[in-house]
């Protein structure tokens, strides 16, 4: 399943850039009900985070009212050149992980 | 800049242990009716004793919402995002959806800009509140009203 | 009695139709009748939910499947060139199946005929992926479907189910949809139900769907039975929809309340 990141390739020393993120996942909030009356049960991603060069620079504690195929914006200070990477963990051992280069001068 | 009054109604029968920030209140108490009370229990798990003034956060949300599914947030806090003094977390919660938080967010003074945007959910016109924490540990509020209106043709999930 | 009144209802009711098709300059998209935050969704690639889908097309694109070990990309190349203005004149005649058929079912007879795969399922995500990608190349190109002579009766027949009043409410397409746009239905804005952005991501499904799904909820909607996927009659309305919807341009993957 898909996940769209959106960081610039490039940024100077110094700038504060935004980060773009959509994960595809159908974020079941555990209180819709089927037609014969069931619960759908809970299927949420519980956790989204960000590190830059192996520092967390933001983390998100979710709940069944995040929207399915979750978006978030943030911002981080670029400082160096290297890796993003993002981290999404949720119910059912639910874990995807994805990445990013960025060049700063 | 006022002080943000809040009381404690029927807060002992939900918060209790949940005290800690963060944590997932699992809400086994009346599920589907919610209550403002269940808000305010919320705020405080996160809050705790600590006075929530008005200022500095600035909620950005639609006054009418074509469905309550996906209604696109953002929440910013005035701030110089320094060592000294920065944004810690933002934390959002709901009026009358089943449960009442909606997201905890932490940032740092790496952030460079105290500002995020997500998509949420809300069950019903009501009120949102978006509270952060400061680097001093004082806590800033603002909150919107957001009327949802409902797709015409409602199918049942299949 | 009760008899009496219905038949008497019923009557007043049914009165002729105003219908026809709506001027070229006045065909709207279903995207001018949207607030602001939704059309910034749709306008925005790195933040609409449809593309997580036209990323999963292009990823299936280029996989290689099947007895005959191919993928889309070994006969049809780079989508963007292969594919840019067919979703724009689908559905098509198809010449061996003397009838039309919709962008999905194409994709199914080359799994079976070419790559020697399963069909995918209606509504399945790949099923919706790959037609999302596909027609995400037509994206900016103008409508033209329905052209083809050999087309001519299916438009009828879909214009015929358009204009026929079904299910408990006893309404057609055409009541809301051509006589009764820019009114409002319980909160909702009445559009002229143009298809020019399917596969979409509607916010009331959470999801990516097509328009065959579209057609059957609102066949639901009013208390009709609704066709089944694929069935003839589904195929038709697609195709007469598209027609009446000549001269816009495709928006896929758009995005819709």
């Amino acid at each position: 399943m898909a996940a769209l990141i959106n960081v610039p390739a490039k940024a100077k020393r110094g700038d504060v850039i935004e980060i773009k993120t959509l994960m595809s996942h159908i974020m079941e909030p555990g209180y819709r009900r089927t037609a014969e009356g069931s619960i759908l049960p809970r299927d949420i991603i519980t956790s989204f985070s960000c590190r830059y060069n192996g520092a967390e620079i933001f983390r998100a504690d979710l709940f069944p009212a995040i929207s399915a195929n979750p978006f978030f914006s943030f911002f981080t200070v670029a400082k160096e050149s290297g890796k993003l990477e993002f981290e999404w963990i949720g119910d059912n051992g639910f874990s995807a992980t994805a990445s990013a280069s960025i060049t700063v001068e | 800049m006022g002080k943000q009054p809040t009381t404690r109604r029927d807060f002992l029968g939900l918060a209790g242990g949940a005290a800690v920030a963060g944590a997932v209140p699992i809400v086994t108490l009346r599920p589907l009716d919610a209550t403002p009370a269940m808000l305010s229990g919320a705020i405080r798990s996160v809050v705790g004793e600590a006075t929530i003034r008005n200022g500095k956060v600035k909620l950005d949300i639609p006054p009418l919402v074509e469905n309550g599914n996906t209604v696109p947030m953002t929440v910013s806090v005035a701030s110089p995002m320094t060592a000294e003094d920065h944004v810690k977390s933002i934390h959002v919660f709901n009026e009358k959806n089943p449960q009442p938080n909606i997201g905890n967010f932490h940032l740092g003074p790496s952030a460079g800009r105290a500002q995020i945007a997500t998509r949420i959910r809300l069950a019903d016109s009501q009120k949102v509140v978006a509270i952060a924490r400061l680097s001093d540990d004082s806590f800033w509020s603002a909150s919107a009203d957001v009327i949802v209106t409902l797709a015409a043709c409602t199918e049942e999930v299949n | 009695m009760i008899w009496v009144r219905a038949i008497v209802l019923s009557a007043l009711l049914a009165g002729p139709l105003l219908a026809g098709e709506i001027p070229l300059d006045q065909r709207r998209s279903g995207y001018t009748f949207m607030g602001p935050e939704t059309k910034a969704m749709q306008d925005d690639d790195t933040v609409n939910p449809g593309m997580l889908f036209v990323l999963d097309g292009q990823t299936l694109w280029n996989q290689k499947l099947g007895s005959a070990d191919k993928s889309c990309a070994d006969c049809h190349g780079d989508a963007g060139a292969s594919m840019k203005g067919v979703a724009a004149r689908y559905p098509a005649f198809d010449r061996t199946l003397n009838r039309p058929v919709t962008i999905e079912q194409r994709i199914n007879l080359e799994r079976t005929q070419r790559q020697g795969a399963a069909p995918l399922a209606y509504e399945s995500h790949d099923l919706l992926a790959l037609s999302a990608f596909v027609a995400n190349q037509s994206r900016g190109v103008a409508i033209t479907a329905g052209d083809d002579p050999a087309l001519k009766p299916f438009v009828e027949q879909g214009r015929a189910l358009f204009m026929q009043r079904e299910g408990q409410l006893n309404l057609a397409c055409a009541n809301c949809h051509d006589d009764n746009y820019d009114k409002h239905l319980a909160g909702s804005p009445v559009t002229q139900g143009q298809p020019t952005g399917y596969p979409l991501y509607r916010l009331e499904w959470q999801t990516l769907g097509s328009l065959e799904r579209r057609l059957r909820s609102c066949m639901t909607g009013v208390r009709a039975k609704a066709y089944d996927f694929g069935a003839p009659e589904l195929v038709a309305l697609e195709l007469y929809l598209m027609s009446r919807a000549r001269g816009m341009k495709m928006e896929t993957p758009a995005v819709r309340p």
